[in-house]
């Protein structure tokens, strides 16, 4: 029973890094109606960015989450005027495959580079030991590192006023662009922070778990599940829904065989969408 | 009426020329670039009906052709059925599948079901891939003898080649009768605005669903030879993502929406691909360059290759559709 209990633990620990990476997506979803789908991509490209940082210098994997977020903002930036900004307000087919498309550039020049061999960040934490039960250093860092971002985009969607305008171009654009904001400029610093809230979470469960250049699709799928489960433009729900997700994993990873979660996750989307389409924490219709 | 259709003879001529092309002094590797052509077009014709008609993306289109190709290379080997009718039964369960979850999924609009598609794959591949009687990660293997029903491995090619053409002419007469029927005219007005098509007394459900199944089922016949004609077949070959993704391409790449796009993108990409592939300078970038034609289709000519001749020569739609 014990057990299950110390798998739960994890479970929530790694929920919260679930959460910083559908926090990401739900953003970007939100404010200008893209479902991004380089998501997954983004995540394990903030994996190899944190490798190649953390083999270039070796100081506390932590500290290099800062120069990750950097370079999060920077490709997101590329990202959004490479194939986001033409295809805002156009119809979400062409947003999905464009996005999609660079989703393939990015895994096919990731590929062609790293190749599909597993990689790891060597960086470990002591872990605390409870009764038989440790849980590492590196889960419990992860899982405050990300809390502590989750908290200061909440501060930042609500507190500054480039925040304010985000959430005002996500209201109502029209409006917001008859109030003097460019929604322009607010797309694309949206856009950045989503990519690098995913950049960051790539990071994250990059000293975590070993990885390869696809393991990002993994995460886009759980992310997709969290922000369905949070409702959309939901960030700090997301953060929660992130949790749940992962104390559900903890709760039957000790039960069944962990190639089966991808068919249980995907069960809980379907459901999810079917029974709340606004989501658990959702209101407001956007379908 | 299709009779009366000048493109319907246009694809009676396209198969023509596909069967007697290889026939001529016996050429088996031109056969066998040509039936990767096929199954491209197979797949390209198919995901049309879905992207280009119904304007619902679907990212995990392959479920449909590698499950077809379990369903087919089970029906073969352990049941010991014949070929034809294992590949049939193989394509009717696979669109029963589509139908009974199409009406679960297809409840969900636009941008959902596309996401619900991505996870269709992952969950069917994990499904499988846990799956005993289908041999789990390793897959299943047909034996050597199988092919004796069919007069040898030799012969037992060829007519797998003749089967496969049958079904990419299919597919595009399959696509080319939607279009020009009121079913058609269904799916269109759902693609342009849901809404309005509901409201107007398209039951859309229904219809998305039921388009979703036939989108399935082509595809699942074709898998099932393909993976007869392979001898084997296993969770990542039957699954393969990449594949999916490239019929998106091959679609806007020749035009979606149209009939004859969905051959042209099948055929030049798949030329395309198989030039990339055996390059040693190219070799490892064939998903960069099929995601930059992607984004450059989809960023300047959403119309594709046919769109751009439809502009040039606007008479040719009458014809070529």
């Amino acid at each position: 029973m014990s057990g299950v209990l110390a798998s739960m633990i994890d479970g929530l620990l790694v929920g919260a890094v679930y959460g910083l990476a559908a926090m990401g997506l739900s953003l970007i979803w939100g404010v200008m109606d893209v479902i991004n789908l380089t998501h997954g991509a983004m995540i394990a490209l903030g994996m190899f960015c944190m490798y190649l940082l953390f083999a270039a210098v070796h100081i506390s994997a932590y500290v290099l989450l800062l120069p990750t977020i950097g370079v999060g903002l920077l490709l997101g930036l590329v990202v959004y005027w490479m194939a986001v900004h033409w295809v805002v307000g156009r119809s979400i087919l062409m947003s999905l495959l464009s996005t999609f498309a660079v989703n393939m550039m990015v895994i096919g020049i990731g590929t062609a580079v790293w190749s599909t061999s597993p990689y790891n960040v060597n960086f470990v934490l002591p872990g605390i030991t409870i009764g038989a039960y440790t849980f590492t250093g590196n889960h419990i860092a992860a899982a405050i590192a990300a809390v502590v971002i989750a908290l200061a985009l909440q501060f930042f969607l609500y507190r500054t006023r480039t925040g304010k305008a985000i959430r005002a171009v996500a209201d109502n654009r029209e409006a917001a662009e008859l109030m003097g904001i460019s929604s322009t400029a607010v797309l694309s610093i949206a856009f950045a922070i989503g990519i690098a809230l995913a950049c960051t979470s790539g990071a994250l469960v990059s000293t975590l778990f070993p990885f390869t250049i696809l393991s990002g699709s993994v995460y886009q799928l759980k992310s997709f599940v969290v922000t369905i489960l949070a409702g959309l433009g939901k960030p700090f729900g997301a953060l929660v829904a992130g949790v749940l997700l992962g104390l559900l994993e903890g709760v039957v990873t000790p039960f069944i065989a962990v190639s089966w979660i991808p068919l249980i996750e995907f069960g809980l989307f379907v459901v999810v969408l079917v029974a709340f389409p606004q989501g658990i924490f959702g209101k407001r219709a956007t379908a | 009426m299709i009779l009366r259709r000048p493109f319907f003879w246009i694809i009676l001529l396209i198969a023509a020329g596909f069967i007697y092309a290889p026939l001529h002094g016996d050429n088996v590797l031109l056969r066998e670039d040509l039936i990767l052509m096929a199954i491209a077009i197979i797949l390209a014709s198919n995901l049309n009906l879905m992207i280009g008609y119904t304007g619902y993306v679907n990212f995990g289109h392959i479920v449909f052709y590698g499950l077809g190709g379990y369903v087919g290379l089970y029906l073969t080997t352990v049941r010991g059925w014949n070929l034809v009718l294992s590949a049939l039964v193989a394509g009717v369960v696979v669109s029963l599948c589509a139908f009974l979850f199409g009406l679960a999924v297809l409840r969900l609009r636009g941008a959902y079901f596309a996401l619900a598609t991505i996870g269709i794959l992952e969950a069917v591949q994990a499904f499988v891939s846990n799956f005993n009687p289908w041999g789990r990660a390793t897959g299943m293997y047909l034996s050597f003898e199988s092919y004796q029903p069919l007069g040898g491995a030799m012969r037992a090619l060829w007519i797998i080649y003749y089967l496969i053409i049958a079904v990419m002419a299919l597919s595009m007469i399959l696509s080319l009768a939607i279009k020009n029927s009121k079913f058609g005219l269904g799916l269109f007005a759902i693609r342009e605005d849901e809404n309005a098509a509901v409201v107007l007394g398209v039951n859309a459900t229904m219809y998305k669903a039921i388009v979703y199944s036939v989108s399935a089922f082509l595809p699942a016949v074709a898998g099932a030879l393909m993976f007869y004609k392979n001898g084997m077949i296993d969770p990542s070959s039957a699954f393969e993502f990449m594949l999916s993704l490239e019929g998106i391409v091959m679609l806007m790449l020749g035009g979606q929406g149209s009939v004859m796009g969905a051959f042209l993108g099948g055929a030049l990409y798949e030329k395309l691909r198989s030039y990339l592939l055996t390059s040693p300078a190219l070799s490892n970038f064939h998903l960069v360059i099929a995601g930059g034609l992607l984004l450059v289709v989809v960023l300047f000519a959403p119309g594709g290759l046919i769109g751009w001749v439809y502009r040039l020569v606007p008479r040719v739609r009458k014809v070529i559709e």
